[in-house]
């Protein structure tokens, strides 16, 4: 099933990619479509945000994920480099675990 | 390729691809980390990688299959994210056209960083070009070595929980988005967005609510145009 989903994903993201070598310029390019493609990632990864943050199956839970992502937003906000907002949301989340102060 | 630039100019190119490359196979680091703590194996997490070659689709392929969202939810998230990309190709097409074969290869590094590179140097062609080719030979090499140590250490590391490697993914996505969010609107919609998520979660099986939030995006696009029209 996993590799079903890696390569099913793969090829429509490259016919994706190509697609839009092969169309004529005109086909997609309107204001239209234009916003969709801006709105789209915006949507989908704030709610792939909430969804890893607070869901657990069909549940809702405030454990350390919470605290890992506060911190990840202070980082971002003194535009800390990617990798750096993963790791010190990791080790904070591990950290509190640690102590017992959060789940 | 680069015959018809200066050396200047194509050195400089080159110094700004490689940087992009680099920060980019630190990202890869933790895209490998966080697909095997996801529960995908090393070698499917070094297909992504290789194959679907566009960040977010990847991260967001193995968050919903780590969440239990099954395949076609997952598959489908991946589309949205990557169809962002097609736009980018057509806004690329007249500089970058070529023979079949070109156009092929070309494709798969249509991403992000690619697209905003070239789009960065307009002129003259063969600058946007190599601009172009350089910053994606420079991040497929980096994220797919990035990704490779990232899967690899994440294999023997325990278990994922006790790494906080599950508060990781929701960083990720913060980070994706993070520059996405330039407007008020942009703004709006990602609380709703986010807002919408949860609401669904309880009701929907895993991977559901983030697909239902696609609609959050069409919405907001004939919103907008309903204002300014």
């Amino acid at each position: 099933m996993i590799w079903a989903a890696v390569l099913l994903g793969s090829l429509g993201c490259w016919v994706e990619k190509l697609l839009g070598y092969l169309l004529p310029a005109s086909t997609l390019r309107s204001p239209w479509a234009t916003r969709i493609a801006a709105f789209m990632p915006v949507a989908l990864l704030a709610a792939l945000v909430a969804v890893q943050t607070f869901a657990t199956g069909q549940s809702l839970v405030v454990d350390a994920r919470v605290a890992g992502l506060a911190v990840a937003i202070v980082a971002l906000l003194l535009r800390a480099p990617f990798l750096v907002v993963v790791v010190v949301a990791a080790v904070s989340a591990a950290l509190l675990r640690a102590a017992g102060w959060a789940t | 390729m680069p015959h018809e630039l200066v050396g200047n100019e194509s050195r400089r190119i080159s110094g700004k691809a490689l940087g992009i490359g680099i920060a980019t196979g630190a990202y890869g680091l933790s895209f490998g980390a966080i697909s095997v703590a996801s529960g995908l194996s090393a070698l499917q997490t070094q297909a992504l990688s290789l194959l679907m070659f566009t960040g977010a689709s990847q991260f967001a392929l193995v968050g919903v299959l780590g969440a239990g969202g099954g395949l076609v939810a997952a598959v489908l998230t991946a589309w949205l994210l990557g169809a962002r990309n097609g736009l980018y190709a057509l806004s690329l097409a007249p500089t970058l056209r070529g023979s079949w074969f070109q156009r092929i290869g070309l494709a798969h590094w249509t991403i992000d960083e690619t697209t905003a590179m070239a789009l960065a140097h307009p002129e003259p062609l063969a600058a946007q070009r190599y601009a172009f080719w350089r910053t994606g030979l420079a991040i497929y090499v980096l994220w797919n070595l990035g990704t490779l140590i990232g899967a690899l250490s994440a294999a023997v590391l325990p278990e994922p929980r006790t790494l906080g490697l599950d508060a990781a993914i929701p960083a990720a996505f913060i980070a994706l988005l993070w520059p996405r969010l330039v407007s008020r609107t942009t703004w709006a919609v990602a609380a709703s967005s986010a807002a919408l998520a949860i609401a669904l979660t309880p009701i929907l099986r895993p991977g559901l609510p983030v697909l239902a939030c696609a609609f959050v995006a069409v919405a907001a696009a004939a919103l907008v145009k309903g204002r300014t029209s």
